[in-house]
C-alpha cells in the first residue's frame, strides 16, 4: 500500500459520502482544529462534496496565525542587534508582527534564516560560534518533542551560544478555551491527527465527558476526512459522544510516551498567549531549571509596542465565530501579497486557504 | 505596489512578479511589442515577423542532476522563442562572473553551451563578458538573447485560447525544480532525479506542422503549471477545468511532494509545454506528442470553458472541485 493513491480514491469517497447522506437527518457544524485538515479540506473539495446541512468551521490549529505579535516583534527586535542570527521555519518569515515581519528586516540585511527541522539550528550555530543564534520556536504537540530534543542535544554537546525562543502551544487547552466561550456552537470536533499521534487520547476526554461533545482524531487524506466526518455524524446522531479514532494507522491511545517525557524533561506547563484569542492556562510551557540558560527571554532587548490592526478579525476567524468572507479586509486589503493578519499568510491560515481556493 | 524593497518573491514567476511588471516595467516601457506580454515579442517586418526575447539565468547550484547553468541558458531562449512559432537561429550570450570563479569550471560550461546549441540547431551570434570582485555576484549569472523567424500561417498567442478547445501537458511536472532542490544543500534522496531541461524547438516544430491551427503554446517555467494556465485564461478571458488525475507527475517527485508539502502544480519546468488548440485536433496532436521523446508523457488535461472566466478550476482526485490559483509568494528562489 502507497497510502497516497489507496487514501484518495474516488469510489470509495463516493461510498463515504453517501453514508454521510444517509446517516446525517440535522443540521450540524463540524469543527476542524488543524491547519492541514483546513488544506486538504479544500484541496479536495470536500465541502462541496458533503451534503447542505453540514457546515466545517476552521479553528485555530494554525501553530503560525496564533503566534502573537509580541513574540514576532521579540524576534525581530533581537534580529536587530549585533551578532546575532534567527534560525525559524518557513512560515514564519512572512507573519507580520506590529510593524514589521522577519522577511522584511532579511531584506534590509538583518541575518535571518529558514530551517526545516530544529537539529539543524545546532548545526548551524555549530557553524557561526561567533554568533548568538536563537532559534524561533513555533508550533504544537507536532513539533514541541523536536524541539525539546534539540535543546536537550544542545545543552549535552555544550553549543553555548544556541537560544531557543519558545513560542510552542498545546492544543487540548485552545480545545477547553472554545468550549468555555458562550459565543461558538459547535456539534463536533475533527481532532488534529499528528497532535494527537504524540498526546493519545487521554487529554481529550473533557470534550466528552464534561461538554457531551463528539471527537473524531482524523488523518488528512481525503478518505480519513470522510471517514472521521461519518463517524462524527454517527456519534451524533447516536447521541453518543466519545474521543474515537479514526487514524487508526498511526495514532494509538496512549499516544508517544517517548516524545512525551523529552517534553517533560525540558518543559513546564504555563500561561501563554494566542494570537487574536486572549491568555489561555497551561496552553505553553516554560523552560525547566535545567535548561533554564538556553531561554532566548533571559536577554535584555527593547520590544517596539504591540499593535494590531483594528479591523483585523483573525481572532475570531481563529475561534470559528467568523469566516474570512465575514472579515472587510479579506481579499480588499489583506491577500497573500500583502497580508494584514496572520490568517492569510500561513500557507494553513484559514483565510489563505479560503483565498487560494475559493 | 506596496512593497519598498524587492523581495525574492519579485523573482519566483507569481503573483509578485505579475504586479512588478504591471506596476514597474509595463507603464515605464509600455509599447504594442511588450504588451501583449507572450513568451517572446514579435517584430514584423516586409519579410515576415521575427520572435525576440531574452532571460537570465540564476540558478543555484550551476551545476546539478541533468544539466548546468549553460545548457539551461540556451533552453530557456530556445523555448521562450518556440512557444510563440518561432524557429531558433541566433542567441546572444552575456556573463558576469565573479572574480575568482574557475577557469575550468566555465570551460565546462561553455562546452555545455556549445553541445545544447549543437542539439538546438542554433548560433550563438554575440556576446559579452564582464567580471565583478569577489563577493559581488554569485559564481556565475548568464544572460541570452534570441531570435528567429516565426513561420508564416502561424499566430500563437496566450489571448488566442477558445471555449472548447482542449488543454494537453507534454509530460512529468516538477523534475527541474526537484533536482535542484536535491542538488542544494539538505536535500538528500534515496532517487535520482534530473532536471527536464531540453530544447522543445524540435517538438513544437512537428506539432506546428501537424496541426497550425495550435491557439497557444507555453512552457510552464517559474510559477509551474497553475500559474502558467492562469497567465493564459486571464489573457484570453477564458475559464479552463483542469483534470487532477489526469496531470503527469513521477512516482518519485509526487512522494518528495508529499514529504515536503509542496504541490507539483508550482513547480519549475525546463522541458515541457502546455499546447491549447481546437478539440478535433487534440486527439491527433496528442499521437504526435508522444511520438517525440521530449513528449512521451503528454496528456490532454483539460479543457477551455466559457463559464468562469480567467478563473482555473482543478477537478480532484476524489471528485471534488477547487479554484486552481497562480502561485503566491514563492517556493524556493533561484531555480533557473
Amino acid at each position: 500500500m502507497k497510502f497516497i493513491d489507496e487514501f484518495r480514491d474516488k469510489e470509495i469517497a463516493e461510498g463515504l459520502i453517501q453514508r454521510i447522506k444517509k446517516t446525517s437527518t440535522r443540521p450540524i457544524q463540524l469543527m476542524e482544529v488543524c491547519g492541514t485538515h483546513t488544506v486538504s479540506i479544500f484541496r479536495y473539495g470536500i465541502r462541496g462534496l458533503l451534503p447542505e446541512h453540514i457546515n466545517l468551521l476552521s479553528g485555530p490549529g494554525c501553530p503560525v496565525c496564533v503566534t502573537p505579535n509580541r513574540d514576532i516583534d521579540l524576534a525581530i527586535a533581537f534580529s536587530r542587534q549585533k551578532d546575532v542570527m534567527i534560525v525559524t521555519f518557513g512560515d514564519m518569515m512572512r507573519v507580520p508582527g506590529s510593524t514589521s515581519s522577519l522577511q522584511k528586516e532579511k531584506a534590509e540585511g538583518r541575518d535571518i534564516r529558514i530551517v526545516y527541522s530544529s537539529l539543524e539550528a545546532l548545526k548551524i550555530a555549530k557553524e557561526y560560534p561567533e554568533k548568538r543564534v536563537i532559534f524561533f520556536a513555533i508550533g504544537f504537540e507536532t513539533t514541541s518533542p523536536t524541539i525539546a530534543v534539540a535543546i536537550i542535544q544542545a545543552k549535552a554537546e555544550k553549543i553555548h551560544n544556541l537560544f531557543f525562543l519558545n513560542s510552542q502551544k498545546r492544543v487540548p487547552p485552545a480545545l477547553l478555551a472554545l468550549l468555555r466561550s458562550k459565543q461558538l456552537k459547535i456539534d463536533g470536533f475533527i481532532l488534529p491527527g499528528h497532535v494527537s499521534a504524540i498526546i493519545g487520547t487521554k487529554p481529550y476526554q473533557f470534550i466528552s465527558r464534561e461538554f457531551n461533545q463528539p471527537a473524531v482524531i482524523t488523518g488528512f487524506e481525503p478518505l480519513d476526512i470522510l471517514q472521521g466526518i461519518w463517524m462524527l455524524v454517527k456519534q451524533i446522531e447516536e447521541n453518543r459522544p466519545a474521543i474515537e479514532i479514526q487514524y487508526r494507522r498511526v495514532v494509538h491511545e496512549e499516544g508517544n510516551p517517548i516524545a512525551l517525557s523529552k517534553i517533560d524533561e525540558v518543559f513546564e506547563r504555563d500561561r501563554t498567549q494566542w494570537r487574536g484569542i486572549g491568555w489561555i492556562e497551561e496552553s505553553g510551557y516554560i523552560f525547566k531549571k535545567p535548561y533554564k540558560k538556553m531561554d532566548a527571554r533571559n536577554f535584555d532587548v527593547e520590544v517596539e509596542p504591540t499593535r494590531e490592526h483594528p479591523e483585523c478579525h483573525c481572532g475570531e476567524v481563529l475561534q470559528g465565530i467568523k469566516t474570512p468572507l465575514e472579515c472587510q479586509l479579506f481579499k480588499r486589503v489583506c491577500h497573500p501579497e500583502n497580508p494584514i493578519g496572520p490568517c492569510m499568510v500561513s500557507i494553513e491560515g484559514t483565510c489563505f486557504t479560503y483565498y487560494k481556493f475559493q | 505596489m506596496p512593497e519598498e524593497k524587492i523581495l525574492l518573491a519579485h523573482g519566483s514567476g507569481g503573483k509578485l512578479s505579475h504586479d512588478l511588471i504591471r506596476e514597474v516595467f509595463l507603464p515605464l516601457l509600455s509599447n504594442s511589442f511588450l504588451e501583449p506580454l507572450d513568451d517572446s515579442a514579435k517584430i514584423t517586418n516586409q519579410q515576415g515577423q521575427i520572435a525576440f526575447t531574452t532571460d537570465s539565468y540564476v540558478v543555484n547550484p550551476i551545476f546539478f542532476p541533468g544539466g548546468d547553468i549553460g545548457k539551461l541558458a540556451v533552453c530557456g531562449t530556445v523555448n521562450d522563442l518556440s512557444m510563440v512559432g518561432g524557429n531558433p537561429s541566433h542567441l546572444s550570450l552575456s556573463l558576469i562572473i565573479e572574480e575568482g570563479f574557475s577557469s575550468e569550471l566555465l570551460k565546462k560550461i561553455v562546452s555545455s553551451i556549445r553541445e545544447t546549441a549543437k542539439r538546438a540547431g542554433v548560433n550563438i551570434v554575440t556576446g559579452d563578458t564582464k567580471v565583478v570582485e569577489h563577493g559581488a555576484a554569485d559564481q556565475l549569472f548568464i544572460n541570452t538573447s534570441g531570435i528567429g523567424w516565426i513561420r508564416p500561417g502561424i499566430n500563437l498567442s496566450g489571448t488566442h485560447a477558445k471555449p472548447g478547445d482542449n488543454i494537453l501537458l507534454s509530460g512529468y511536472l516538477g523534475d527541474h525544480e526537484m533536482a535542484i532542490l536535491s542538488a542544494r544543500e539538505g536535500f538528500k534522496f534515496q532517487v535520482e532525479l534530473e532536471s527536464d531541461c531540453a530544447p522543445l524547438n524540435d517538438l513544437v516544430g512537428q506539432m506546428l506542422d501537424a496541426c497550425p491551427s495550435i491557439r497557444c503554446m507555453r512552457d510552464p517555467t517559474r510559477g509551474g503549471l497553475a500559474t502558467t494556465l492562469n497567465e493564459i485564461a486571464s489573457m484570453s478571458n477564458v475559464g479552463m477545468v483542469i483534470e487532477e488525475k489526469d496531470i503527469p507527475v513521477r512516482e518519485s517527485v509526487r512522494g518528495i511532494c508529499e514529504l515536503l508539502g509542496l504541490d507539483p502544480l508550482y513547480l519549475a519546468n525546463e522541458g515541457k509545454l502546455i499546447a491549447i488548440c481546437p478539440s478535433n485536433e487534440a486527439d491527433r496532436l496528442l499521437q504526435i506528442m508522444k511520438g517525440h521523446p521530449l513528449g512521451i508523457h503528454g496528456e490532454i488535461i483539460g479543457r477551455v470553458t466559457e463559464e468562469n472566466p480567467k478563473r482555473v478550476i482543478l477537478h480532484t482526485l476524489i471528485g471534488g472541485h477547487r479554484i486552481l490559483d497562480m502561485l503566491t509568494g514563492m517556493q524556493f528562489p533561484r531555480i533557473c
